[in-house]
């Protein structure tokens, strides 16, 4: 079990109701320092919901959120939200998004730029430092996005279906591309998915939300497979198909639940 | 690039012909000339009023009204806009309020202005100044309402507070409301100047306009027409531009339909 001290999110009893729909209900989830779980779920089942009450962007029917050791008020400093929709300011170049962070915390404007030009070559974008969102491709998007919650180095790192949306080669390409940064610092993320196999390939503990209403934890498994990881590859090894054959056992009955209604 | 050049020999035909049309109706007294002027006569008398050292000094004051009706009224609007858009409360106790007020037809303020302000400039800016600020407050109020929440939610998440995201968030995002509001307040403050210059001055187009009616010039009544919208069609075009300035982030489909 894990020890309470190195717990980055713990989420005790967690609800969440709205009028007399009850999407979650008793969710407790520890997630380690430098640790990488996936939270997969059927759609519909509240993941989405857990994730902004973690972030703070919603306040929870009932349950303690505590981030780094405290309890949670609110959005946190230390906590990057990637969010599943285009999130990016629109009227502002990708090198000014990147940068839009570290002005909000009161960093000089000159400074900030110089910063996100880093940022914007390591994930791939230069060149692209003064288009606009709407003339980036969707992957380049994501590009910026993480650039932008990365400059602002969090502690934990909130991903909610980021790669959703992507054609199936660029989300690959950006799994990878995630899996990399992370590398460097191995930051504490939960990510939430309602795919299996990206949830396997990335991660290294597996979460499984029961289908919804009065959704809760119904399996966590470790994913013992050795990093670094190529997305692609590891999904047609012995080990990945194992993991995944003993998730899906679990996770297939929820997803017909949710199917059913 | 056919297609437009097409359109514009149309438009210019378009024109061309209807003033045709009007002149040999004029000439063959199908059309009173008494009371429909004809459009070579209303031409020399727009080169006999340019030629008037005096026409200049109406229009000046009738674009000091308009741009002062202009600017007070779209700084009101917009403050008043963002102000109510992020204070609920104040918004619901204000809202019949401001629907009473913008119901009153502003025509029949203008003796009041008049009263209040007297016959110079201040009548006729006041009078704009009502019209302009209900446009530009309710786009703004619009804009900031229609915030993506994505967007608002990312920015919050990145750290932004108040002062940051009225700047970065909401003022960006209803700038396309409030700069497609502009193009219609800049006629509106026009509307202002000329229709209190013309209810009560002694000086601006309307007042010249009005001039004109009371001794049934309609060649001069045409004639103050034709300068008023040469007038609003400049200041349009200098909205316009700087409209695609601001917007300039936006997706060419949607940034700049241009109509002249």
């Amino acid at each position: 079990m894990i020890e309470d001290g190195n717990a980055a999110v713990r989420l005790r009893g967690i609800s969440a109701r709205f009028g007399s729909h009850t999407a979650l209900e008793g969710v407790d989830i520890d997630v380690c320092e430098g640790e990488f779980v996936a939270l997969v779920g059927p759609t519909g089942c509240g993941k989405s919901t857990l994730l902004n009450v973690v972030a703070g962007l919603a306040l929870p029917s009932s349950g303690d959120v505590h981030l780094l050791g405290e309890t949670m008020k609110g959005p946190d400093r230390r906590t990057g939200y990637l969010f599943q929709q285009d999130a990016l300011l629109p009227w502002k170049t990708a090198l000014d998004n990147v940068a839009a962070g570290l002005i909000f915390r009161g960093e000089d404007i000159k400074e900030a730029r110089l910063k996100a030009q880093v940022w914007i070559d390591k994930v791939h974008l230069k060149g692209f430092e003064n288009h606009y969102p709407h003339q980036l491709s969707g992957g380049m998007k994501k590009r910026v996005g993480l650039a932008q919650i990365l400059i602002l180095d969090p502690n934990i790192l909130l991903m909610d279906e980021p790669f959703s949306a992507l054609d199936i080669q660029t989300r690959n390409l950006m799994e990878n591309e995630l899996l990399r940064l992370w590398q460097e610092d191995r930051k504490t993320v939960l990510f939430v998915t309602h795919d299996l196999e990206e949830a396997i390939a990335l991660a290294d503990r597996v979460v499984v939300l029961s289908a919804g209403p009065r959704a809760s934890v119904i399996g966590d498994f470790e994913v013992p497979l050795a990093r670094p990881r190529d997305v692609m590859e590891i999904r047609l090894t012995e080990a990945f198909l194992e993991i995944y054959r003993r998730i899906w056992g679990i996770l297939r009955g929820e997803v017909m639940k949710s199917y059913a209604r | 690039m056919l297609d437009k050049h097409k359109v514009r020999l149309y438009q210019i035909g378009l024109l061309v012909g209807s003033l045709t049309l009007w002149e040999a109706m004029a000439r063959y007294e199908l059309l009173d000339q008494f009371f429909f002027s004809r459009p070579l006569s209303i031409l020399s008398r727009l080169f006999e009023l340019l030629a008037t050292a005096d026409t200049y000094r109406h229009l000046s004051i009738t674009f000091t009204e308009t741009l002062l009706a202009f600017i007070i009224g779209t700084a009101l609007g917009i403050g008043a806009g963002l102000w109510l858009a992020l204070a609920p409360m104040a918004l619901k106790v204000l809202t019949p309020y401001i629907k009473a007020f913008n119901a009153i037809p502003r025509v029949v303020l203008a003796p009041i202005f008049t009263l209040w302000f007297g016959l110079g400039i201040a009548s006729k800016v006041a009078l704009g100044v009502t019209l302009v600020f209900f446009l530009t407050f309710f786009n703004t109020w619009q804009g900031v309402r229609e915030v993506n929440p994505v967007v608002l939610a990312n920015a919050r998440m990145l750290g932004a507070g108040r002062g940051h995201l009225l700047r970065h968030v909401y003022l960006p995002s209803a700038a396309g409301w409030i700069i497609s509001s502009l193009r219609s307040a800049i006629g509106f403050a026009v509307v202002g100047a000329v229709v209190g210059e013309y209810l009560g001055s002694a000086a601006g187009l309307g007042y010249l306009i009005a001039q004109a009616e009371g001794v049934f010039d309609t060649t001069g009544v045409f004639a103050g027409m034709t300068t008023m919208l040469v007038f609003v069609l400049i200041l349009d075009w200098t909205v316009s531009r700087v409209e695609r300035r601001i917007l300039a982030w936006r997706p060419a489909a949607s940034a700049g339909e241009e109509m002249i």
